[in-house]
């Protein structure tokens, strides 16, 4: 009985999806010269760049350090550039010490910005210099500050940028290198295209429009100290990959490097428990008949 | 029970003694998974999953609760709190990373498991009931899964609650109050995610008391083996200890090799980018996809595109109904698949729908669940899903009623060590016992 009760149930499903699958076959039918395609494909979807270019860092992979100079040019990059739109509310400025900053230079880092405080005499809200305790302040009071200011695009917050994004710092290292303007190409095939007047064509982003306008567009737009390679877009989009890489997660390089002991005493109990078990199977083998 | 030749627990230390007429617990413990409990001795490494699971629950219990200790679910501080363990606790990312690997590892040890049940036909009378307790655990495990998905209030955390609270929506006349009522607003807000918080913390110890009851059915029959013949004499079994937590104890490394690696090298990989961003009701992401182990079943909601008998039963509806009913199905295995073979070793005609009907059709479906709703995935999932309902529904009772299977050895014995050799056991093994 329940069998019956089964062979109809499945008979009941199988055939409503294949009433699904054979109407949607009826719709795409006229178009079946395209499979796949139901409507014209979109200018974005044909000129939008998945896959953003490798970018490799020194933190890349299992054996990945922090390449400290770079964190701080890309720290410079984002305090003289990203942070007058941009705020990074999950990074305090004590964690910056991580960064080879002594506490001294922390204090000094802290107390150029400004953050939200109360005055101590009249209770009103105020500012006041930044601690190390303190995290970074958003550029805007509230967010409807932050849309007035942007045509209604509220700058997002970077501390976890690169790992909001598929591909990472290679991302951001993308869109920051990949303004430009419209290719002919699109014009032709597109000829209703159009950047809104609040966006900046991107062959990375998403909708091929970001409301960003391009934040390096000079070389030497911010001034590295002696020593430093030059302060080219290429190597400022880098660096500032290379911070938003750490502020998204500080722990990465001790993560990696915790996990080399944790498998190497793994394999080790591995290959015991290995021999622990071939050694008490063994007096299961029947013993060897002996042969003449 | 017990087969009547299992050893008795006989405590030689006074206090041990002393413990055994107050309170049996080492005297339950010998006999569950110690050396009073004979096992065939045949088991290969897939067998090895169910130990695999049973640690996994304790692992995601342990990492669960501490990471509960710094976790605030206040949708105004939740996605902050979840940083805050990543940043600021002392070794919380390795915690929450932890967790977070140790949901899909359950998940994978779990698929095996129920793999081996379905190759085996493990769910053959008598373990129906064991097998009944599985899918509970399973649908329990799934519902957790989802819950603990919503608490860091990411963006996927908020459309996944999103959408799935939305399925009841699909019942109809009283659907809509029932997703108010569950969900304590009209979308997952600050009273779904306190709720969610709340079952999340609960299940876990619900699916450890189905998971002793599981393990309590499983004993009263005794395990099921490689060859599906049962247990004849006392050479056909070994005790589980010292073989089978050997056994276990080699998987037991091999797995926690694979789950660190993936902790410690690639955290993220089985994540979604969009929930590091921040829950926001106003902004849909552009492709909604649950976390990897609900694909399949995705899949099966989605490929629902049309409505039935014309429009008696709308799509949504329809979905909602085929996917519960993907996993509700296998509650009724054990009747549905009738015929006395348990192994897929000697059903000939069941092997060949097995390894190219049923593993091509759950790739398929797991694939497109994962896939966005566009064709061919929509298409492919739609044939999948036939297949699906045909395989457990329509083939399997046939099959079980006009398959010839293959000759099975005598006993468990003689499929090991082969008949010429008159089931002889090596002299050690007795000394073994």
């Amino acid at each position: 009985m329940i069998r019956i009760f089964g062979i109809l149930a499945g008979l009941f499903f199988s055939l409503s999806v294949l009433w699904a699958f054979i109407s949607g076959a009826i719709a795409v039918a006229p178009v079946l010269g395209e499979y796949g395609q139901f409507t014209e494909p979109m200018a974005d979807k044909v000129f939008h760049e998945k896959h953003p270019p490798a970018l490799h860092l020194q933190s890349d992979g299992p054996f990945g350090t922090w390449d400290l100079a770079q964190l701080q040019r890309g720290f410079q990059v984002y305090k003289e550039v990203c942070a007058a739109c941009h705020s990074l509310k999950f990074v305090a400025f004590r964690d910056l010490e991580e960064l080879g900053y002594d506490k001294g230079q922390v204090k000094t880092i802290a107390a150029g910005f400004q953050v939200p405080g109360v005055d101590p005499n009249t209770g009103e809200a105020t500012t006041r210099p930044g601690m190390p305790t303190d995290y970074f302040p958003s550029p805007y009071p509230n967010e409807i500050a932050a849309k007035a200011a942007n045509n209604n695009a509220v700058p997002p917050d970077l501390s976890l940028m690169a790992k909001a994004r598929h591909g990472g710092p290679a991302y951001i290292h993308a869109i920051l290198t990949g303004y430009g303007p419209e290719p002919e190409a699109l014009k032709q095939q597109f000829p209703d295209f159009k950047v809104p007047s609040t966006g900046h064509y991107n062959k990375y982003f998403p909708s091929l429009a970001i409301a960003m306008p391009p934040p390096l567009t000079a070389e030497g737009q911010v001034s590295y100290a002696e020593g430093q390679p030059k302060p080219t877009i290429e190597q400022m989009s880098t660096d500032v990959s290379a911070f938003l890489e750490w502020t998204a997660e500080p722990k990465k390089v001790k993560r990696t490097q915790t996990g080399w002991p944790v498998l190497g005493f793994l394999l080790f109990a591995t290959i015991l428990a290995y021999l622990a078990k071939k050694q008490v199977w063994a007096a299961l083998k029947p013993k060897k008949k002996h042969t003449a | 029970m017990s087969f009547p030749w299992a050893k008795q627990y006989e405590p030689k230390h006074p206090l041990m003694r002393y413990l055994d007429e107050k309170l049996p617990m080492p005297r339950l413990v010998y006999n569950a998974i110690g050396s009073g409990y004979p096992v065939p001795r045949n088991l290969n490494y897939m067998w090895n999953f169910g130990v695999l699971a049973g640690f996994c629950l304790m692992l995601q219990i342990v990492t669960g609760v501490v990471l509960a200790m710094h976790y605030a679910a206040n949708s105004q501080v939740a996605f902050a709190t979840t940083e805050h363990i990543m940043r600021d606790v002392n070794w919380g990312w390795m915690l929450r990373y932890m967790h977070a690997n140790g949901a899909s590892a359950f998940f994978v040890v779990v698929y095996l498991h129920i793999f081996r049940g379905f190759f085996y036909s493990s769910y053959k009378a008598p373990r129906e009931m064991v097998w009944l307790l599985g899918v509970v655990i399973f649908l329990l495990m799934m519902a957790t899964a989802f819950m603990g998905y919503v608490l860091p209030w990411g963006q996927m955390s908020f459309w996944g609650a999103k959408v799935i609270t939305g399925l009841f929506g699909a019942i109809p006349v009283v659907g809509e109050p029932i997703q108010i009522w569950l969900l304590g607003g009209y979308a997952p807000d600050n009273a779904a995610l306190n709720r969610f918080f709340s079952l999340h913390f609960l299940l876990p110890f619900v699916i450890a008391a189905v998971v002793i009851l599981h393990i309590w059915a499983l004993h009263i029959p005794g395990s099921s083996n490689p060859t599906g013949v049962e247990v004849k004499s006392e050479s056909d079994t070994i005790p589980f200890h010292p073989y089978y937590t050997a056994k276990d104890g080699f998987g037991l490394g091999v797995f926690l090799i694979l789950y660190f690696a993936m902790v410690f090298f690639l955290p993220n990989y089985l994540g979604h980018p969009d929930n590091y961003i921040e829950a926001n009701p106003i902004s849909t992401p552009a492709h909604i996809v649950p976390e990897w182990y609900f694909w399949p079943f995705y899949a099966i909601l989605r490929a629902f595109t049309a409505d039935i008998f014309f429009g008696l039963i709308p799509a949504k509806l329809m979905g909602v109904l085929a996917m519960f009913s993907a996993i509700l199905c296998w509650f009724f295995l054990p009747w549905l698949d009738k015929g006395p073979v348990r192994s897929g070793h000697y059903r000939p005609l069941f092997r060949k729908f097995f390894w190219f009907g049923l593993i091509p059709t759950m790739l398929v479906l797991f694939y497109c669940g994962g896939a966005p709703a566009e064709e061919p995935y929509v298409m492919l999932s739609q044939l999948a899903t036939a297949y699906y309902f045909l395989h457990f529904l329509v083939i399997l009772p046939i099959i079980s009623s006009i398959e010839k299977p293959e000759p099975l050895p005598y006993s468990i014995t003689e499929a090991v060590l082969g008949k010429d050799e008159a089931a002889q056991l090596g002299d050690s093994a007795d000394t073994a016992k």
